[in-house]
């Protein structure tokens, strides 16, 4: 994206801890998603030190109200504050992303290794996965939820459940062309063990895809909560999450579009920036599809 | 190629297999008593019998799939535990709405989608190309319903062009049927048009590039000609590929946009069915929608062929 050299900033400093060659510039666009990010995760993370409100204190007088000194995006239909409620809300919202993320990612990695590097087990597994990529996601998160209750461990299990597979396919693509590689074939030549094949020598080249593939799921997976909360099917609803405040407000949305509107704002910058820093990363850890413009 | 067809119809055997065996032991496998959890806190013993009853829950686990397989064979889906109508029966009549939003959202989104892509791709690195992707990249970003609210918001209750909420049957005259269905559709389209413009783009570089390309531009064929017959038809079925893959977005989403718009289709019974706790409804809509997601991606796959010569089996 960047022709030019640019002064190295703060931003760049801070990419650089993935230690990618220096000849990646980061364009401005993934600067200011990093930075909208960065930005929203240390606002959320340490939302009790800000909000000028206990985020769950129902105060009858204050219903619905418009912006105002006390409350400046307003209130909800219990007189609670919007603005402690998005900023508190965020933490649920972005743990479930993250946890989503890394639990479908390594579990989803431990079957593809195994799909990937036995034949026996290959024709099973994938049966297995494509039938779980048939069931459309959101139905079978509802499902799950709907069976375990609607605690925060059960909506990311119903989450992560539907995003193995995706997981499971890549990982197993990334092995079978790895396994013909002379290295591989040397390693099981000279009896290296079976684990230390599967994850000395085959599992560091999913590492580059799998991080690629962790930041889209963190962001399919916020969004998934926040559609699950919006049909009933979430976390329950005296926790505030984003999906659950713009739950609540739908049925004032004719009344106050901003109990959507500022959580729906948030979310969305949130799953912009992951979207677009996922994409920069694909661009700088594959070359090869970055010269292909896919 | 009659064999490859044959083979082809004969995998999805197996798929759907597994996805009913999944299903069945969704219910079964959940931690606790599932009639308890279906039930609620304040169920009677007597409704907990008769949830336990109605779903077999009281056979040994291979006998209740044997009985389970046999009436799912038969189109018997099971019975509301709420309404106490035959599943089958109460999708029948939820069907119709949903299908033609559906239809209708497949259509404005590749009528959009397509051309979108084309160009984005002929005018490679200039601001319509990021343009339609940033577009691309928003319509991934932003919550089914929040599109849907902010449709409502403008075209609604400011501008009042369309009504808020509702749906009439196209039966019932052309117009009123498009002017409830048109917001839905464009809040449905919104990521489906996102996800097909970014593969129409991908997939018409590389085509571009091609020396074919290269020979018809040279002996003078219309641009419009070479990028519309002569690449598209070369990058097609990428662009298939994702149409049948996007399909299961189509079915989250249509969940989603049926209880914002208030549309009595498929996805708000199943929006009702988890706010009543009516498992055999949400299985059924489970059983169905991957049934109709593997017949869909069925029929792209072999229509490969036919969009494309050089596939052959």
């Amino acid at each position: 994206m960047a022709a030019a050299p640019q002064p190295m900033s703060a931003m760049q400093t801070v990419l650089g801890i993935f230690s990618l060659p220096r000849n990646l510039r980061v364009g401005i666009g993934p600067m200011i998603a990093a930075g909208v990010l960065f930005a929203i995760v240390l606002v959320t993370a340490c939302a009790y030190l800000i909000v000028p409100h206990d985020p769950l204190a129902m105060n009858a007088l204050q219903r619905l109200k418009g912006p105002s000194a006390e409350h400046w995006i307003g209130t909800d239909a219990y007189g609670r504050d919007l603005f402690s409620r998005v900023l508190v809300g965020g933490q649920v919202s972005l743990l479930i992303g993250i946890g989503a993320a890394i639990i479908s990612v390594f579990i989803g990695l431990l079957i593809g290794l195994v799909a990937g590097f036995f034949r026996w087990a290959d024709a099973i597994i994938m049966r297995i996965m494509d039938s779980l990529m048939a069931i459309p996601a959101i139905l079978l998160a509802i499902a799950l939820v709907a069976l375990n209750g609607p605690s925060i461990w059960s909506v990311i299990f119903a989450i992560t459940i539907p995003e193995i597979p995706r997981v499971v396919r890549l990982v197993r693509a990334v092995v079978l062309s790895a396994r013909e590689e002379p290295y591989v074939e040397a390693a099981i030549a000279v009896g290296s063990s079976m684990p230390k094949i599967l994850w000395g020598h085959l599992m560091p080249n999913t590492l580059a895809p799998l991080i690629v593939q962790g930041t889209y799921i963190c962001a399919s997976a916020i969004l998934t909560e926040a559609i699950l909360s919006f049909l009933g099917a979430g976390v329950s609803t005296e926790i505030p999450t984003w999906g659950n405040i713009m739950a609540e407000g739908r049925n004032y949305f004719q009344l106050m579009p901003s109990l959507i509107f500022w959580p729906g704002l948030m979310l969305s910058l949130c799953i912009l920036s992951i979207n677009l820093l996922g994409d920069t990363a694909r661009d700088m850890l594959d070359p090869r599809l970055k010269k292909r413009e896919v | 190629m009659l064999g490859y067809i044959i083979r082809r119809i004969l995998a999805v055997i197996p798929v759907m297999t597994i996805v009913a065996i999944f299903v069945f032991l969704l219910l079964r496998l959940s931690p606790g008593d599932p009639a308890a959890i279906i039930a609620g806190d304040m169920a009677t013993p007597e409704r907990l019998e008769r949830i336990r009853e109605s779903l077999g829950l009281t056979e040994p686990l291979h006998i209740q799939f044997v009985t389970w397989v046999g009436l799912l064979l038969q189109g018997d889906l099971g019975t509301s535990l709420i309404s106490n109508t035959p599943v089958t029966t109460m999708i029948g009549q939820r069907l119709w709405p949903t299908i033609n939003i559906a239809v209708l959202t497949i259509i404005l989104s590749v009528l959009i989608a397509v051309p979108m892509g084309v160009i984005a791709a002929w005018r490679h690195r200039t601001w319509v190309d990021s343009a339609v992707m940033s577009f691309s990249v928003l319509g991934f970003s932003i919550p089914v319903f929040v599109i849907g609210y902010i449709f409502i918001k403008i075209f609604s209750i400011e501008l009042r062009w369309l009504p808020v909420q509702g749906y009439a049957p196209p039966s019932q005259g052309l117009w009123p049927f498009l002017q409830r269905a048109i917001l839905p559709c464009l809040t449905l389209a919104t990521i489906y048009v996102a996800l097909i413009a970014r593969m129409t783009r991908a997939s018409m570089l590389e085509v571009l590039g091609e020396d074919y390309v290269r020979t018809a531009r040279a002996k003078g064929v219309k641009e419009k000609v070479v990028l519309f017959r002569h690449a598209l038809r070369n990058a097609a079925v990428p662009i298939m590929t994702i149409i049948g893959t996007g399909f299961a977005l189509l079915i989250s989403g249509v969940v989603v946009t049926e209880s914002v718009f208030n549309i009595p289709g498929i996805g708000r019974l199943t929006v009702d069915a988890i706010l009543a706790r009516d498992y055999p409804v949400i299985q059924g809509m489970i059983l169905l929608t991957s049934f109709i997601y593997v017949f869909v991606n069925l029929i792209i796959d072999l229509s490969y062929t036919f969009i494309d010569p050089r596939i052959r089996y």
